[in-house]
């Protein structure tokens, strides 16, 4: 592992064995992330962003197997723990898991516990990773809640998720998940169920909270706007692979994958005089369990070389300003 | 909280109301009354009652007076002196009859119950959180097989092997020394001897269907997004379970304690029949057979109240559970 480096993840793959047949949900997956950043991962549905956060949790569904590929992650004391190597319930784990990584999830409707107090499930994970008295548990919480800017912190720990409002719930889950001051936020499209104005400020939140606590953060969207917005780096993800990563600059202005550039330009234009229609990539994602062969994208490409890109699986290639993308493009 | 409780305490005032007309007027509609059936059954043995007799029974019993008079005479009792009249078949005040007997299946339905749970709760579990083990096959095959026999059945086949590999005889709930002597510690220990019998053949069957929604609900509650959260913030998988999807699954449950008395009462009567118990359930049948209205007027009445007792205990445990139903 990196000296600079909180989290790597190298060349990870994932796959369900179904009655079907196999589903390669992710093939080589390959990231780092260094202290105080945000690696934004953008990326259509079903190309993988949830698993590969989950398996930095090592919380993957229990019918997926990991067939190669290693997550590790650097605690704050310097030791570095090699996550898929530990099981899933061992007590190392459970230290990380809101300890040291916390996470915050997309339905903030249906993802805090309906039978119980806000304040009871802050509490909760106060409980297991501090010594904490119970009426510091308490204030704790309630100066959480203030940190993410609930009105009336007191009052609103004995409130119960279904009387917030979908913004409120969201600014519980944050509470939640940097209870412990985490050194890495997890945040597995947290806006995508809110309306504009509301994600808007959560946006806001998490970047002024990620700014005050320098925790670094892995804000995964399937929108590029949000990622412009706040991310450093960027991970582009298809079909389970990460086909290019690079800093938010680089990603737009000097894109190297296909993909990423196929992205860029189905994004509406706010500056262009000609507003087109928001135009997708041509051709239709394949089917899980009948992946192309040689490059996944091959099938939509516009830039296929036929031949090398059907047959043979891309390398990923490293630039010197620590742009990588996996294209025979840039193979020499 | 306490203002709910008021509010569903006062609303049982003219259930209970009603529940007790439409008792007495239940009894009253089959065609006949005590005296007919009574005759009847002389008949059967050769003996014949000429109409002068029947009519001087009949008014001895107050049964040639109109029905309101008959009602307003029994519910005067009751309420008044807590008499609950006369048993025209066993020539005995009804309350002397039934008490024992509500108290005894007061005890088997709650014992029942709760074997229920401590077998349905942590299968259910269980089977949710290994779906398709071993165990989890094995304890679906349980669970139908549990289903389909019919309580009396399982009855009758384990008083068949109590008799024949112990000796021992089952039936009933007491040894017949101990049938009609005062209560003692030693005949409460006979009572403990016999009440696994009932209490396990009654429990079985609720039991194989509550496992069957135990976990179901308990695979929905487990797909929720809240587990994973759960998970997220360090707890470890007991933790996760019991402390939020069991909770959750467990609603469906605490609704329906309220009606676990009602059930043991007309549900379970054959078995009760066969088992020879000296529950509520043969006595009531044979009363309404005879149409001895007193007797099963004060059995329905009593079992009315608590079921609504029931009802109203379940309402208020569930609104202490989930908060999302005492906010609404
Ligand atoms: N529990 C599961 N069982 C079978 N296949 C799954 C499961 N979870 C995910 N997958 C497969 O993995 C793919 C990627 O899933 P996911 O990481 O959730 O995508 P994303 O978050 O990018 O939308 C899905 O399209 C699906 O084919
Ligand atoms: S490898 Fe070939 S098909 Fe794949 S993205 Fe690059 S050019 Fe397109
Ligand atoms: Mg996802």
């Amino acid at each position: 592992m990196q000296d600079e480096t909180i989290l790597e993840i190298n060349d990870l793959n994932i796959c369900f064995e179904m009655r079907e047949g196999t589903v390669n949900a992710v093939n080589g997956v390959t990231f780092s992330v260094k202290p105080g950043e945000v690696l934004g991962i953008v990326g259509e549905s079903g190309s993988g962003k949830s698993l590969s956060a989950r398996s930095i949790m090592n919380l993957l569904p229990r019918n997926a197997t990991v067939t190669n590929g290693s997550v590790k992650f650097r605690k704050n004391d310097g030791e570095v723990v090699d996550i898929l190597a530990e099981k899933r319930e061992s007590r190392k784990m459970r230290e990380l898991r809101g300890g040291h990584i916390g996470m915050i999830f997309q339905e903030p409707m249906t993802a805090l516990s309906p039978v119980h107090s806000i304040g009871k499930q802050i509490m909760t994970t106060l409980n297991l990773h501090t010594d904490l008295s119970k009426k510091a548990q308490v204030e704790r919480a309630a100066d959480l809640l203030a940190m993410v800017q609930m009105p009336k912190p007191m009052e609103m720990l004995k409130k119960y998720p279904h009387q917030l409002s979908g913004g409120m719930r969201q600014r519980a889950m944050i509470a939640m998940a940097l209870s412990c001051n985490p050194s890495l936020l997890l945040a597995d499209e947290p806006t995508t169920a809110l309306d504009v104005t509301t994600e808007a400020q959560i946006l806001d939140l998490i970047m002024s909270l990620q700014d005050e606590l320098n925790m670094a953060v892995i804000f995964i969207t399937h929108n590029f706007g949000v990622v412009a917005e706040i991310a450093d780096r960027v991970s582009v993800m298809y079909l389970g692979n990460a086909v290019e990563t690079a800093s938010v600059d680089d990603i737009f202005y000097h894109p190297k994958h296909p993909y990423t550039r196929a992205l860029l330009q189905s994004i509406p234009r706010l500056d262009g005089q000609k507003r087109r229609r928001l135009q997708t990539i041509e051709g239709m994602v394949p089917d899980p369990f009948n992946l192309p062969t040689g490059c996944v994208f091959h099938t939509r490409c516009a830039e296929k070389m036929a031949g090398k890109c059907t047959s043979q699986i891309p390398e990923l290639t490293h630039f010197e300003n620590d742009q990588m993308a996996r294209c025979h493009l840039h193979q020499a | 909280m306490a203002g709910y409780i008021a509010h569903r305490l006062l609303w049982s005032i003219p259930t209970l109301i009603v529940i007790t007309i439409a008792t007495f007027v239940i009894i009253q509609l089959p065609p006949g009354d005590y005296v007919t059936a009574y005759i009847a059954e002389l008949v059967e043995t050769g003996e014949v009652i000429d109409a002068e007799t029947a009519a001087h029974i009949r008014h001895e019993f107050g049964l040639d007076r109109p029905m309101y008079e008959q009602f307003l005479t029994w519910i005067g009792g009751i309420l008044l002196h807590g008499d609950f009249g006369l048993s025209l078949d066993w020539k005995l005040p009804v309350s002397e009859l039934i008490w024992d007997r509500i108290g005894l299946t007061l005890m088997i339905s709650v014992l029942s119950l709760l074997m229920t749970w401590a077998i349905a709760i942590p299968i259910g579990v269980y089977s949710a959180t290994r779906q398709y083990s071993f165990f989890d096959h094995l304890f679906t095959v349980l669970g139908f097989l549990g289903r389909g026999i019919p309580d009396f059945l399982l009855a009758l086949v384990l008083m068949w092997m109590g008799f024949l590999y112990f000796n021992f005889h089952v039936g009933g709930l007491f040894s017949p020394e101990f049938e009609n002597a005062p209560w003692s510690i030693a005949k409460f220990v006979d009572l403990l001897s016999h009440l696994w019998v009932p209490v396990l053949v009654l429990s079985t069957g609720g039991a194989a269907g509550l496992l069957r929604i135990m976990r179901a609900n308990m695979l929905e509650e487990l797909g929720k997004p809240y587990v994973e959260t759960a998970y997220a913030q360090g707890l470890s998988e007991r933790q996760v379970v019991w402390r939020y999807p069991v909770r959750v699954a467990l609603n469906p449950f605490i609704s329906t304690v309220g009606w676990a008395l009602p059930a043991l009462i007309s549900g379970d009567v054959i078995t009760a029949v066969v088992l020879n118990l000296p529950t509520t359930g043969p006595l009531l049948l044979r009363s309404l057979q005879n149409q001895d209205m007193y007797l099963a007027g004060g059995f329905i009445l009593i079992l009315s109240v608590f079921t609504i007792i029931g009802t109203l205990l379940s309402d208020i445990l569930l609104v202490l559970t989930d908060p999302r139903i005492r906010h609404s």
